[in-house]
């Protein structure tokens, strides 16, 4: 059970971190470039401590390797959010800028979980994800309240992506027991909070909140949008291609 | 059986392989040395940024030198707890760094705050440009007086 929790969490951190890494050597600008990927290798280490957490308590006994890249995709437990293609820039700093909200909750609320190599590892990635936090929202408010242009391209960025932000906040069975447990973060307790940051933030962007709410989730389930499969096949490649290949 | 202080002395010498003025000692990133036997011994570092490609050289290098020095059974486990701050950088690996052209970390202020001194000519008539550097621990900085692009090792706390 706690196995599956730290998987998706993992997930989270691996496909954004996937996804980020993609911009490497095509940011819009060199400083932006060197951004995404840092925040891309964060993610990846992030998700390395947790990867290698699971394999301790997997009982089919795998590395944090071929967890990582030889799952098939319906065992992927990470939001229908961080899989969504890198559209724009604009797609690339909001769909960062919900997500780090979030992780920056979820993470500090694990700090004080019971699982102590689970606080640990907590401790340490929050460290990093405010930094990254202060550098998706500035991007975020920079754009938004930017030129004619910068903000159409945010407002159609968070059209787009608003439908996925309530995922977040889906509890799931195994998480309701860990809860209890003391082990978890409640989601639904964290989203007024992360309601109340964004909102603000978007308020300052000059961005509104598109009609027709939340209505998309599916990936803590396993069911994902087609984005996800076309990113595993070329993470996957290698580790399919080349089995236990090593550095 | 050798102590292990004079383990300590063969890590220290094991450098940073992104920042090689750096040493493990510098770094504040050897946590604990067991000297098991004449020929075994258990190391616990720690890791400075989590997906910092150097953290796994740094598990190498140390390999390779208590090798040298007659190890054959190294075992290195990365514990996390307490995580690294830049605090426990040393002052000897601050001067190290600021020679080297790494203006050190200052106290926990934004960027945008922060007084950061220029490494090549002193002057604190400098201006972050990015957030983010060539590797994970750094930021970039200007200096307005001798017009120098240079690097700044982040405050991590």
């Amino acid at each position: 059970m706690l196995f599956e929790y730290i998987l998706q969490l993992a997930d989270n951190q691996l496909i954004l971190a996937q996804r980020l890494s993609e911009l490497c050597g095509h940011g819009p600008a060199l400083e932006q470039d060197i951004a995404i990927t840092n925040i891309s290798l964060d993610l990846i280490g992030q998700s390395r401590l947790l990867f290698q957490y699971a394999g301790k308590l997997d009982e089919q006994h795998r590395n944090e390797d071929q967890l990582a890249f030889l799952r098939p995709e319906k065992e992927y437990r990470n939001l229908l959010l961080v899989e969504q293609p890198n559209r724009d820039f604009a797609h690339v700093v909001l769909r960062q800028y919900l997500f780090d909200e979030f992780n920056f909750l979820n993470y500090s609320g694990l700090t004080n979980s019971k699982d102590e190599e689970l606080a640990a590892i907590a401790t340490k990635s929050l460290m990093e994800v405010k930094y990254h936090l202060r550098f998706s929202k500035n991007w975020v408010l920079r754009l938004g309240d930017g030129t004619a242009i910068s903000h159409r391209k945010m407002q159609d960025a968070l059209n787009n992506l608003w439908m996925y932000a309530g995922e977040m906040f889906e509890k799931t069975a195994i998480e309701r027991d860990l809860v209890k447990a003391g082990i978890a973060v409640d989601v639904e307790q964290l989203m007024p909070t992360w309601k109340e940051s964004v909102m603000s933030t978007l308020k300052e962007a000059t961005l509104n909140i598109p009609e027709g709410g939340w209505y998309q989730s599916g990936g803590k389930k396993g069911v994902h949008s087609e984005h996800l499969g076309h990113l595993l096949a070329e993470m996957q490649f290698m580790q399919r291609a080349y089995p236990n290949l090593t550095w | 059986m050798k102590t292990k202080e004079e383990v300590y002395q063969i890590l220290s010498k094991v450098t940073d392989p992104e920042i090689p003025v750096l040493t493990l000692e510098d770094l504040g990133v050897i946590r604990d040395i067991r000297v098991i036997s004449d020929d075994e011994v258990n190391i616990k570092i720690t890791p400075t940024y989590s997906g910092c490609p150097a953290t796994d050289v740094m598990a190498d290098d140390i390999r390779a030198a208590l090798f040298v020095a007659g190890f054959s059974k190294i075992k290195i486990e990365q514990v996390i707890s307490p995580a690294w701050t830049t605090d426990w950088l040393s002052p000897k690996g601050k001067e190290k760094l600021n020679k080297y052209g790494i203006a050190p970390p200052v106290a926990a202020v934004s960027l945008e705050e922060a007084i950061v001194e220029c490494p090549h000519c002193g002057s604190k008539n400098t201006q972050v440009i990015s957030a983010f550097g060539s590797t994970a621990c750094k930021a970039l900085f200007q200096c307005h007086d001798c017009l120098e692009p240079f690097d700044y090792f982040k405050c991590h706390v």
